[in-house]
């Protein structure tokens, strides 16, 4: 039987976009070449972020993501069970912090910005800031209180939004490479070729994070989707001491940067488990996956430099990840203009998590010619800001 | 002068030293211990000397010598209280970043080696089946155990069992003979038909390793002068007790170690010994992107030299075959890595000693290695992962409900292998219960040891370090 859809990856954005498409009534097939919910989401924190979100697309795709996620929430445990591995939704909020005069002025210009765009964003004195979190540094002037901030743990929400869409028919196959196009007629794209055989479909969304552009290419088409590399560090268990996300006034500035070098910010909470994870970096080094102690040691300065504490405990693991990064910033979600049959979902960087369920209601929507939550022509694949980005060879950083 | 880094100072790490340095190299021997020999001549510490180490410890001589001889020599620097914490690639090398100093002290010495060669001499730790009660008080790893009685002269109990598979357990129950525990049993899950096939099987072998088998034809003379009893074919399937071990049912088992129903027997013991193998050390080998045998060893040439340039690897990470093969291994290993001829006769004998040791390594897996019946000891509420408190029946019910087989997955959705010892000790069994068992899977751990931020922060911030080559000091 000829699938209606063939999603490629079975991340975070495959899963959503597979549960919406399999709810809307599609015959959906999810492949990966490795195992689900095994590379990106699996080296992330589970951000679901208003916070470093600027007025604009993103910020309303976010927006639309948060309250899907406070839905699911409720509804998935609902239908697969108390059994099933928990999502760990926590709405705990975020608390961005300063330590001078000039970066407090910045971040509330920003935060007047954002509340005129609908976000919670309270304005925190240097006192209010170590009543939200009393072991803040004492350097901390100030800050900005935003209590929609929320996460969840990535990979148990990636199995639960996959195994909600086989309850609605879709079937996952994983170790299943796709290595080209199955071709039409007239030129439309009518499936996928694979390690395993071929799956026709009537449509292929490539959900590949940021290995979305050597799909692509296997497909015939082209996407600039990069992979810009970050760490996140892992302390030993410890009775709780953070209450929310917290991070450095910069994190902003890093999450909005093209820089291909090295960047840090302190992004810091506590997990359920009772260890702390440490974000974040941003390197522009390809598929290279090897250690660079200078990383972490300046995560570790940065994160020491907001909650002085820290300095005594023990970080226990490393994670190494790669975000799917487009150079203006957005996620691109919808039909290639120039492949019939071809729709992407990916190039959301570091807010896969965040994005991906209202990413998957809009695909869903999009294709089936169903309304739409928000707006689809900001992430369109040829959108104007995405011209004249031709990427260049696989994996190699072009900026 | 060519510059070898040695990490690790058990048997293999000390000979490749000691061949290193005779081969004209500049030496830094690098051990997370307090003191040389790892855990094979672990020993009470310098500071309070015993007169009968040579009677708990084999080949005593033989390392007074090797430490003796790196101690005295110039060209050879010794750092104890060293943990590389991680391994780095630049360019076309290989960085170390170590931590000099108790390892929960403050403020420790960070230390960046850029070696001309590296020595991968990092051991292994023994691995333990989990089975029902195994985290009772009074179960202990048979490594602990054995490295209390080697380490603090303790007895882990009075009346102690050992149990598990491999030639291991003999020496673990002569040294618990030595600290006057009674030793009920020894039980070994091979069964005889299998051992007898493995050990047995082209015998001229075993003729090169007369050593090693005197040595365990001593141990068995032991077991034999103390009335203990060694029964091959027989597990201790669960331990019981309140808040203690008070007793553990062992039961025969059938050729893939599944327990056979109505043979199970209860014996009164205070302490348990399970070995099941060796799990190798593995961090910095795969950090150094060092290829693994299928097995799950590292991949070495007749030379020891890794797939890695400028990497080589003796001892326990490249097959478990015992100290007189470690010896060997790293004497070449060492004469390889400093740019010495191999060809010479010391280096050519050493080379004849590891063929007999991989053949040896390889008798032992074939005898001794694990059978997956042993999951059917298994029961639902039976602990899988201690730091977490993961049972098997959790870890099958995440498998039932995701459908991933897949150990990431499952580690961050069961929380199994997620604690302190990061799958340390569950990572294999779990590895095994899921069928995921591709390398390097739960050996790639970047950071080696757990680091104090603190440390991390006040690393230098750019490299090359002022001492990147030369470590301040001998600090024996």
């Amino acid at each position: 039987m000829a699938a209606d859809v063939v999603i490629v990856g079975a991340g975070i954005v495959g899963a959503a976009c597979a549960r919406s498409l399999a709810r809307a009534g599609a015959r959906v097939i999810v492949l990966d070449r490795g195992a689900a919910a095994a590379a990106t989401s699996a080296h992330g924190e589970g951000n679901l972020l208003v916070s470093d979100k600027g007025p604009g697309p993103e910020l309303e795709l976010a927006q639309e993501s948060l309250r899907r996620w406070a839905a699911l929430a409720e509804e998935l445990p609902d239908e697969l069970g108390p059994q099933f591995p928990s999502i760990e939704h926590e709405a705990k909020g975020g608390l961005v912090v300063v330590a001078s005069e000039s970066g407090l002025d910045g971040l509330r210009r920003f935060a007047g910005t954002q509340r005129a765009a609908g976000v919670e964003a309270l304005e925190v004195t240097a006192g209010e800031a170590r009543e939200l979190e009393p072991d803040l540094a004492p350097g901390v002037l100030g800050g900005v209180h935003y209590p929609q901030d929320a996460q969840v743990q990535p990979v148990a929400a990636a199995e639960a939004l996959l195994a909600s869409a086989r309850r609605a028919g879709a079937v996952v196959r994983t170790g299943v490479e796709v290595t080209g196009a199955l071709q039409g007629a007239n030129g439309r794209l009518t499936g996928v070729s694979t390690t395993q055989g071929d799956f026709p479909a009537g449509a292929v969304v490539v959900a590949a994070g940021p290995w979305s552009a050597e799909v692509a290419e296997r497909l015939g088409s082209r996407i600039p989707v990069l992979p810009r590399r970050g760490m996140v560090l892992v302390t030993t268990p410890m009775p709780q001491r953070i209450r929310h996300k917290v991070y450095d006034g910069d994190y902003f500035a890093a999450t909005q940067s093209a820089g291909a070098e090295l960047q840090t910010s302190a992004v810091i909470e506590s997990t359920r488990g009772g260890t702390v994870l440490i974000g974040s970096s941003r390197e522009q080094v390809g598929f290279d996956d090897r250690l660079r102690a200078e990383v972490l040691a300046q995560m570790a300065r940065r994160a020491i430099a907001v909650f002085p504490f820290l300095a005594e405990t023990n970080v226990m693991r490393s994670y190494l990840g790669f975000r799917p990064y487009v150079p203006d910033h957005l996620p691109v979600i919808g039909p290639d203009p120039d492949r019939d049959g071809l729709w992407f979902a990916t190039g959301h960087e570091g807010a896969g998590v965040g994005l991906a369920p209202a990413t998957g209601d809009l695909l869903a929507a999009v294709m089936l010619g169903l309304e739409a939550a928000v707006e689809p022509a900001p992430y369109a694949v040829g959108r104007p800001t995405l011209r004249g980005h031709a990427p260049g060879p696989i994996g190699e950083a072009r900026l | 002068m060519r510059h070898v880094v040695v990490v690790g100072a058990g048997p293999a790490g000390l000979a490749a030293a000691r061949a290193a340095v005779e081969a004209g190299a500049r030496v830094t021997l690098l051990d997370a211990g307090d003191g040389l020999g790892g855990q094979y001549w672990r020993h009470l510490p310098d500071t309070r000397p015993a007169g009968r180490e040579h009677v708990l410890h084999h080949r005593w001589e033989t390392f007074r010598e090797l430490g003796d001889a790196l101690r005295a020599h110039p060209a050879v620097t010794v750092v104890p209280s060293a943990q590389v914490w991680s391994l780095e690639r630049p360019g076309g090398g290989v960085r170390l970043n170590v931590l000099v100093g108790e390892p929960d002290g403050v403020g420790r010495d960070a230390l960046a080696l850029e070696p001309d060669a590296l020595v991968l001499a990092t051991g292994a730790h023994d691995r333990t089946l989990p089975f029902p009660g195994w985290q009772l008080p009074g179960v202990y790893s048979a490594g602990a155990a054995q490295a209390l009685a080697k380490g603090e002269r303790v007895a882990v109990g009075r009346r102690v069992v050992v149990a598990g598979a491999g030639p291991f357990l003999l020496p673990v129950a002569s040294s618990l003979l030595q600290t006057g525990a009674t030793v009920v049993g020894v039980h070994e899950a091979g069964r005889i038909g299998t051992l007898a096939r493995g050990w047995l099987n082209r015998p001229w072998e075993l003729a090169g390793a007369a050593g090693k088998a005197g040595e365990l034809a001593g141990y068995i003379a032991e077991l034999i002068r103390h009335r203990v009893p060694w029964r091959p074919g027989e597990a201790v399937v669960a331990a019981h007790g309140d808040g203690q071990v008070e007793s553990v049912t062992v039961a025969r088992l059938n050729e893939r170690w599944a327990p056979i129903p109505g043979t199970e027997r209860q014996v009164e013991a205070d302490a348990v010994c399970v070995s099941h193998g060796f799990t190798p050390r593995l961090e910095l080998a795969v950090a150094a992107g060092c290829a693994l045998t299928p097995s799950r060893f590292v991949m070495v040439d007749d030379a020891q030299a890794t797939s890695v340039p400028g990497v080589w690897a003796a001892g326990e990470i490249t097959g478990i075959a015992g100290a007189d093969a470690a010896l060997a291994e790293g004497t070449v290993a060492g004469t390889a890595a400093a740019g010495g001829d191999t060809r010479t006769a010391t280096a050519r004998a050493a080379g004849r000693a590891v063929s007999r040791a991989r053949a040896f390594a390889a008798r032992i897996e074939s005898a001794h290695g694990v059978r997956g019946g042993w999951v059917s000891w298994l029961r639902d509420d039976t602990v899988v992962c201690r730091c977490e408190e993961t049972t098997y029946g959790r870890v099958r019910e995440v498998v039932e409900l995701t459908g991933s087989h897949e150990t990431r997955s499952v580690k961050l959705t069961s929380r199994a292998g997620l604690g302190p010892c990061q799958a340390r000790m569950c990572g294999r069994t779990l590895e095994e219960l899921l069928g995921d068992t591709a390398p390097p899977g739960v050996d790639r751990r970047p950071l080696v040891v757990p680091v104090r931020l603190g440390d991390l922060a006040s690393l230098p911030s750019s490299h090359p370090h002022p001492t990147a080559s030369h470590p301040t000091g001998d600090q024996t």
